[in-house]
């Protein structure tokens, strides 16, 4: 059972990561810019998941149904570009 | 229940069972969100590597204050939620109640704000059919302010059976599922932000 | 004849509310069964009804706007209404909790909602009808997005559709993990709920990508989003590979319950343990997962890339691979087996056969150049019916008669599921393996119109049409029979090792009195009981 300060303090976290990715958005790095945004948004979502929604407490079991679907999302992005990319 | 016709004894009988069981149950329902969503994704995915400059062009109407301060209102919406059950856990009803109402809250709020975003773009002529980048932005804003606004009714019911006393700290199950949903629905802005807001 | 069932077990409380708003999964599974086995029959009616269009190279009985429309609802009531949801939804309903020795599934509550939505979900497809589909069961872009047919309505029917499939996938998984009796490990499960577990997981990852699909496909209709429409710098392609991301793991839904209903039966009636279980378990997982790789072998004449092409031909070969292991595995049960050929048993040698055929014409349509050929031609409609009727169908029946006396407390006449069996049999082979050759002739598929030199065969195929619909009414009609008249079973007529043959038949509501303790796995047959 995590205390009450342990939510504050992934809030702030999260609330400094996203003042970071809007600050990161204005200077230009070409590519570059996904790249960061979409490692900034992951740490993110890594805080929510771990914190807020308890998987850094639960067993494999909930790990395995929490990673697997983000390899098919992987999957089907994946799969779609070998097409796409490649005409 | 009386009403009820039939009656037969279903529940196993360990109540951990119970609150495991409906663990699974809603990562499940997640896992159907994650690919749910993931078609927009792939989507956005594919057009954005054919289209760079159009996204680039695109997104340059998007604005990232109101975008950012609405992250900020779902991340405030997660912690309260976070916190709500953290006080049910510890038996404290009435700090749960205000947690779920001010969680809800945070919800209209969001949803307010979109829609007087979406309001704008009409204003500036950008509609779904207008192009491809706006067709994904309207259908992912969309279907996740879908996800919000049952969120926020799940939430609601949540605060109707914490009103008439059913949470204590032994039993908060429902609570915390419907948390983990709004937490996912958090999860997915956070990545939406940046992609149609960040990185056009 | 004295031939009253003196206890119905669940059967008992009457009256519409006792269905409508059951929490038990017994009557959940029985509505489920009646539902799809009703649109197997509606289905059943559109396809011989285009197998009689198809007696004459010209149009003569319908337009061809009426042809695409029964072509498309068949395959659309087929496939959506009756084969996804039927082994699953139906005998899963019924019988996980009674092979894992629970009560009931994880979320009862979840679970007649799951019907309901179904429900929902049929009604507004029905409403479709008034301007009905045209598309094929493929809906593919851009046509779709234009023709004037009601696509947003059946995208939303079927949209519900896929909501109940994902609410009964999710139950079950959760069923399966939570609520199995204490001592039965994983290895101590029946291979039917490993069937049904792997099943389950393709419904939960695949069923959103073609919810995803169908609401693009109606925004596009209604709000004018681009996404397949290469005038708005769409791509038709991209619908494409999101409804066959699905559509193509939905094959493996289909096919693995039904291939647990055997890997139940062989053993039973051979009266010898599974040879292979562990096998049959992980290659049962393998299957669900090697099924999502495969997706583009659909799309290799769509105008895919070369590379994709390739990557997507090697990997369907790999499919074949888990599969084969299971057959073998049946086949190996059967030697030196004592061989009972009551219906379940030939029902599950039919399926283990037409199966075989099915699946190895699969590679002719996997390997890019023969595909070339043999895309959308009468070859690849002989392919699924093979698969899909052969196997998951037969797969149905062997379930059905299994499975009958345990639901409703009556047998089958034996005389008669063999008579059906035999026109079924005979009917399905004449109307089907002709199409293999009609396809490698060149005959399209989808055509109301075709050159004369293939007449001769659309003939034959119809004719075969017509014995294999006399031998689905004379079965339909042992069941409907049975039900009222049928000899009163006993709790284990077929002498069966897993845990629903422990409790009477029909079951009671609450499944067990106490909750079996299980200490071994459920394939030690030996002799039938009383002999």
């Amino acid at each position: 059972m995590a205390a009450y300060w342990t939510y504050i303090i992934v809030w702030a976290a999260l609330i400094v990561l996203t003042g970071v990715t809007w600050g990161v958005s204005y200077i230009p790095l070409g590519m570059f810019n996904a790249v960061v945004a979409l490692i900034i948004a992951s740490a993110k979502a890594s805080l929510v998941a771990l914190f807020f929604m308890h998987l850094k407490n639960e067993k494999e079991l909930v790990w395995a149904f929490a990673l697997f679907p983000i390899a098919f999302l992987a999957l089907i992005i994946f799969g779609t570009l070998t097409d796409v990319l490649f005409r | 229940m009386e009403t009820q016709p039939i009656k037969h004894n279903i529940a196993p009988e360990d109540p951990s069972v119970v609150h495991e069981a409906s663990k699974l149950g809603i990562w499940t329902f997640l896992a159907t969100e994650v690919l749910l969503f993931g078609g927009l994704f792939t989507a956005y995915t594919v057009f954005k590597l054919k289209y760079p400059e159009m996204f680039h062009a695109q997104h340059m109407h998007m604005n990232k204050v109101i975008g950012a301060a609405n992250t900020v209102v779902l991340i405030c919406s997660s912690l309260t939620v976070a916190l709500g059950i953290a006080a049910i856990k510890r038996g404290r009803v009435a700090m749960l109640k205000a947690c779920l109402a001010l969680t809800i809250f945070l919800g209209a709020v969001f949803l307010v704000v979109k829609y007087f975003e979406w309001q704008e773009h009409f204003a500036q002529g950008l509609y779904p059919s207008s192009n491809i980048y706006f067709s994904l932005y309207y259908m992912m804003t969309g279907l996740h302010g879908i996800h919000v606004l049952a969120g926020m009714a799940a939430l609601a019911v949540m605060l109707v059976m914490a009103q008439r006393g059913r949470f204590s700290e032994e039993y908060s199950t429902p609570v915390e599922i419907t948390g983990v949903y709004w937490h996912f629905v958090d999860l997915v802005w956070i990545y939406l932000f940046p992609m149609l807001y960040l990185i056009g | 004849m004295e031939n009253v069932l003196q206890n119905r077990g669940y059967l008992t409380d009457k009256g519409f509310r006792s269905w409508a708003y059951t929490l038990d999964h017994k009557r959940i599974g029985v509505m489920y069964l009646f539902t799809t086995l009703f649109f197997f029959l509606v289905g059943g009616v559109f396809g011989l009804l285009i197998r009689l269009e198809l007696l004459k190279p010209a149009s003569w009985l319908f337009s061809d706007q009426v042809y695409n429309e029964l072509f498309t609802m068949h395959g659309a009531m087929m496939i959506f209404l009756f084969i996804i949801p039927g082994i699953p939804s139906g005998f899963g309903n019924f019988f996980i909790p009674l092979l894992v020795g629970a009560r009931d599934v994880a979320f009862p509550r979840l679970n007649i909602a799951s019907y309901w939505i179904f429900i929902a979900g049929i009604l507004v497809v029905t409403g479709s009808l008034v301007h009905p589909m045209d598309t094929g069961w493929t809906f593919y872009t851009p046509y779709s997005a234009k023709t004037a047919a009601s696509v947003t309505l059946l995208s939303f029917g079927i949209f519900l559709v896929g909501m109940s499939s994902i609410l009964t996938g999710l139950n079950f998984i959760v069923t399966i993990h939570k609520l199995r009796a204490p001592g039965m490990t994983w290895l101590r499960m029946p291979l039917f709920i490993w069937g049904m577990y792997a099943t389950s997981i393709i419904q939960v990852l695949a069923t959103p990508v073609i919810g995803i699909t169908f609401l693009l496909l109606a925004a596009e209709r209604i709000f004018g989003i681009g996404f397949f429409d290469p005038a708005k710098g769409g791509d038709p392609l991209l619908f494409q590979h999101f409804f066959w991301f699905y559509s193509h793991p939905v094959v493996y839904v289909m096919i693995l319950p039904a291939m647990g209903i055997i890997s139940e039966v062989i053993p039973v009636f051979s009266r010898k343990p599974i040879f292979g279980y562990k096998a049959i378990a992980y290659s049962s997982l393998t299957i669900a997962f090697a099924g999502f790789l495969v997706w583009g072998h659909h799309m290799f004449v769509a105008g895919i890339s070369n590379i994709a092409a390739i990557i997507f031909s090697f990997l369907t070969f790999s499919v074949a691979i888990p599969t084969g292991i299971k057959v073998f595995n049946w086949i190996t049960t059967l030697y030196k087996g004592k061989i009972y050929l009551d219906s379940p048993m030939i029902y599950a040698l039919t399926f283990i056969f037409l199966f075989i055929i099915g699946g190895l014409t699969g590679p002719f349509l996997g390997a890019l150049a023969t595909d070339v050929h043999l895309h959308d031609t009468y070859f690849v409609v002989a392919h699924f019916h093979y698969t899909m009727m052969g196997g998951t169908v037969m797969g149905l029946f062997a379930g059905l008669h299994y499975w009958f006396p345990k639901m409703t407390g009556r047998m089958l006449s034996e005389k008669a599921a063999k008579l059906a069996w035999l026109f079924i049999f005979i009917g399905f082979n004449i109307t089907f393996f002709n199409m293999f050759i009609l396809g490698f002739r060149g005959m399209p598929r989808r055509y109301a119109e075709y050159q004369p030199q293939y007449q001769g065969q659309h003939i034959v195929s119809t004719v075969g049409s017509w014995i294999l619909a006399v031998g689905i009414i004379i079965m339909f009609y042992n069941f409907i029979r049975c039900m009222r008249n049928g000899e009163i079973a006993p709790a284990n007529p077929w002498s069966g090792r897993t845990l629903e043959w422990q409790v009477t038949s029909p079951p009671p509501t609450h499944n067990f009195d106490e909750i079996p303790v299980v200490t071994k796995w459920p394939y030690d047959m030996g002799r039938r009981d009383g002999q």
